[in-house]
């Protein structure tokens, strides 16, 4: 089969993200129609204040997400799949995933109403965090599972403490599972709408807000320069992901040879 | 509005959550102490406006991107955008309870009508916005809000067909036009998604009021819209100007200045002849602000020669503001024609209200036409 | 328990509040206020709600099976790469979605619309013009493109710990290749492709802005309806009780999920 399946999961995710770097390139405002190239869109772009305040509010909110949901969604695996394995619990920790994200937010707003909770990045990250660490959970739950535990007993066995035993036994073998989730977590929280929307302060809106907000008028040629450049970013990013990793395979390798 | 049964069932989620929820604000750093209840001491029309800051909540582009320098350079005092979507969105949020921090916020003239019978609304004190005076009488006194006691406007307008004239054989003259198309028109049209949008062309094509709470009358209408369905290609309140201009649809139902963004020549605009609504977008100030004084001289402001230049210019609305309104009619109707609209064709059409408990059944046509 | 409080607090608590709501009746302008009552309920089982509920869980549904035939040969493709193309191949399945959700599917209905290039496209080589844009189709589409990472990354972490001896076993015993995705993959997997399934289904089902911009209205789901009841109705009781409605489907579809995991992991032992 070789990697064929690959190229059509990325025809297909990447032919819209193609007519967007296109539609960045569009002198008219209008998108139906193309009428020629242009750059003026990414001057326009940085000018504005809004899109840029929104972004610099959606990193905010999705870096401290990360941070929460991995600490907790990682702590909360191992305690349902080592410690505390209970269908009530497995049932609490599915629920923020099960969730309709409206029924959340709407819950976490009368919350947060209720005790008065001032409105900012900081409730957008609380409320981001709930599903965030679900997700994160339950990626770190499916390898956990597969993870034979007597490796881990083991350890005990020899003397090493429960701390020892889950740094130098149980982190990096849930490792790749970890990056999944934060990975996951990170970008849910970017793109998040429904729950900002409720919870975040109105004078200090997210990205999605900000362009949902905009669309009054349709999609901008601003907000698709805006796409572009974050793609560009993301894949100069992964680039270096990409280069460090491989450094760090063969430092494991060169590690690993007897 | 609470009764004591509600607040009874909340004392007690809050007694169950109590202990936990003071571990959270422990850890939290605590919330801010809002909920004030007092009434609002009467405005200081004297009142040091450099000391005042104030949060206003419009929708996107819809005025001077430079408007808070301008606004602090005149007035001094400081202002922070915020942005919405549409009118349920902020008006959502405006009644979740607790305080929304906006002080101005911009709605439509029948939503500023709930927001106001739901007790969330400062009364407009004229002192603090002299410019009033300089407003069609027209506009102060459309059914939402008879002398403009709660609500400023900002712009108003109606609502009817955008039309490719190119492409059409004649051009549409009632809204049976649209909602029975002729073959060749079929899957070619568009219908707002919003309501009381969304009803009005069935409602007008019927004789019935633009505002009918009547249940008849409603499921007369709702026939109607089922029978439409079928012959449009959709619902849409985004993009059908740039549809029309590429041609992908020849009809659709818009609001006024709608069409002329569509930068098509061949875009025109008609109100059909059974009449159509008379809007109004308004600006309220809220009485949970903590400047209010602020807040009515920004209203003062918006409603300025320059700022309703600006709109008019721009979004290509109409300007409740008398002298602007009559200079953008003399530049701008030869090409806009909504533009050259005067206070009395505008009064032709019935100007929306607040539908109350009827909301829930419009909504409800919304769905079962949708879902169809 | 860290996560545990943290989910009392922030998910309980205000779940609690909402399943409190759908008992209330609904204040004029929007809140609630009493006497409690069963009318949102009762109002439930009407059948343009229950309708409704059946569309949206059948293109949850659909989207789910699309994004599992596209995700699953996709995932099982990246772990053959080396590992730090692995990681790189995750990566790209998910950078799409850090550009921005309405940004997407905007380019969907460029794409879609009866003027638009895939129209213009298959015109040319004289299958078009096509009609896809603002009809069930595209809203299926839509929900697929927009969580098919969900379904990727979990059946990647399951198939990235299976061990490939096994596959090389039941190759040289000469089990074809549908007998080893049915005998090894499938079974060993299905931890992974229920989260999966289950990531793709859940929000799927939940959406209002795909069905609004690439159904254009043409297709409501139960989204569109919890959005506009607490939006356009101001009846956040009922809002709260098609809320629960769904609650209570997902609900049974979890309590299945863990029992099937249950199931598979004594098969395992």
């Amino acid at each position: 089969m070789g990697v064929a399946p690959l190229w059509v999961l990325y025809v297909f995710l990447y032919v819209p993200i193609a007519v967007v770097i296109v539609m960045s390139f569009n002198a008219s405002d209008n998108p139906f129609l193309w009428s020629g190239f242009s750059l003026e869109w990414y001057p326009a772009l940085l000018q504005d204040a809004d899109i840029m305040g929104g972004l610099r509010t959606t990193l905010i909110v999705a870096s401290g997400t990360t941070v929460i949901s991995v600490i907790l969604g990682t702590l909360l695996a191992l305690a349902l799949e080592r410690y505390f394995p209970s269908r009530f619990l497995d049932a609490a920790a599915a629920a923020p995933a099960v969730m309709p994200d409206i029924m959340l937010a709407i819950g976490l707003l009368a919350f947060y109403t209720l005790v008065n909770f001032t409105l900012g990045a900081f409730s957008v990250i609380l409320a981001h965090s709930v599903f965030g660490i679900a997700f994160v959970a339950a990626v770190v739950r499916v390898r956990l599972a597969g993870m034979d535990s007597s490796l881990e007993e083991a350890s005990r066995d020899l003397g090493a403490s429960s701390l020892k035993t889950f740094w130098s036994v149980t982190l990096p073998g849930i490792r790749p599972a970890i990056i999944a989730g934060a990975l996951l977590a990170f970008t849910l929280s970017l793109d998040e709408f429904t729950v900002a929307f409720f919870t975040a302060s109105p004078a200090d809106p997210t990205l999605p807000i900000v362009i949902y907000s905009s669309v009054r008028f349709g999609v901008t040629p601003q907000v698709n320069a805006l796409a572009t450049l974050l793609l560009l970013v993301s894949f100069i990013a992964v680039l270096l992901i990409q280069r460090t990793s491989r450094l760090g395979d063969s430092l494991r390798r060169r590690e690993a040879r007897p | 509005m609470a009764t004591q049964r509600t607040r009874a069932r909340r004392a007690s989620v809050l007694g169950i959550a109590g202990a936990v929820c003071a571990v959270l604000l422990a850890a939290c750093g605590g919330g801010s102490s809002g909920g004030d209840a007092s009434p609002s001491p009467s405005l200081d029309p004297s009142a040091d406006l450099s000391k005042q800051s104030i949060v206003v909540s419009n929708w996107d582009a819809y005025m001077d991107p430079d408007v808070a320098l301008k606004f602090t350079d005149t007035t001094k005092a400081n202002i922070t955008v915020a942005k919405h979507a549409t009118n349920e969105e902020i008006v959502g949020k405006l009644t979740a309870g607790g305080d929304p921090g906006i002080d101005v916020a911009f709605v439509s003239g029948q939503y500023a009508q709930a927001l106001n019978e739901a007790g969330l609304l400062e009364p407009i004190d004229p002192r603090l916005v002299p410019n009033m005076a300089n407003l069609y009488p027209e506009s102060k006194n459309l059914s939402f809000d008879p002398g403009s006691t709660f609500s400023v406007p900002y712009a108003w307008g109606t609502t009817g067909i955008c039309y490719r004239e190119d492409l059409m054989a004649a051009a549409p003259t009632s809204w049976n036009d649209l909602l029975n198309p002729a073959p060749e028109y079929e899957k070619k049209t568009l219908m707002l998604a919003t309501q009381p949008w969304l009803n009005l062309p069935a409602a007008k094509a019927l004789g019935f009021s633009a505002n009918t709470t009547d249940e008849g009358e409603l499921e007369q209408i709702k026939q109607q819209l089922l029978k439409t369905k079928p012959t449009l290609l959709g619902f849409d309140d985004v993009t059908f100007y740039s549809r029309l201009a590429a041609g992908e649809v020849v009809m659709a139902v818009a609001w006024d200045g709608w069409c002329n963004y569509s930068g098509d020549p061949n875009v025109k605009f008609v109100v059909p002849s059974e009449g159509a609504d008379l809007w109004a977008d308004t600006m309220v100030v809220l009485k949970s602000s903590k400047n209010k004084e602020a807040a009515m001289a920004y209203i003062n402001f918006m409603i300025g020669d320059e700022m309703q230049s600006w709109m008019t210019n721009n979004i290509l609305y109409k300007s409740p503001n008398k002298t602007i309104a009559e200079k953008a009619a003399a530049e701008l109707g030869a090409d806009f024609p909504n533009i050259a609209m005067t206070p009395a064709d505008l009064a032709k059409g019935e100007s929306l209200i607040d539908l109350g408990a009827a909301s829930k059944i419009y909504q409800q046509i919304a769905t079962e036409v949708q879902a169809s | 328990m860290p996560a545990l409080v943290y989910l009392l607090v922030l998910m309980v608590i205000p779940l609690g509040l909402v399943i409190a709501y759908a008992f209330l009746t609904s204040g004029r302008f929007g809140g609630v206020q009493g006497p409690a009552t069963l009318d949102n309920i009762t109002r439930l089982f009407q059948p343009l709600y229950l309708e409704v509920l059946a569309s949206s869980v059948v293109n949850a549904g659909l989207a789910t099976f699309i994004a599992f035939l596209i995700g699953f040969p996709a995932a099982l493709a990246i772990t053959r790469l080396s590992l730090s193309w692995q990681t790189v191949a995750l990566i790209a399945v998910v950078m799409p979605f850090w550009t921005n959700f309405l940004i997407r599917t905007y380019a969907w209905i460029l794409l879609l619309n009866r003027e638009g290039i895939l129209s213009d496209g298959l015109a040319l080589i004289g299958l078009g013009p096509i009609e896809v844009l603002y009809t069930r189709e595209a809203v299926i589409l839509g929900l697929t493109y927009a969580y098919i990472p969900l379904m990727v990354l979990p059946i990647y972490a399951s198939l990235q710990r299976l061990d490939s001896m096994l596959l090389e076993a039941a190759c040289n015993l000469g089990a074809g290749p549908w007998r080893r995705f049915r005998t090894i993959l499938l079974p060993l997997t299905m931890p992974g492709i229920i989260t999966g399934c289950l990531f793709v289904f859940i929000p799927s089902l939940g959406n209002f802005v795909i069905p609004e911009l690439l159904g254009g209205g043409n297709s409501q789901m139960i989204g569109n309806l919890i959005r506009d009841q607490f939006l356009k109705s101001r009846d956040w009781p009922f809002g709260s009780a098609l809320s629960l409605l769904v609650l209570a489907l997902l609900v049974i579809i979890v309590m299945l999920q863990a029992s099937a995991a249950r199931r598979s992991r004594k098969w395992g032992a």
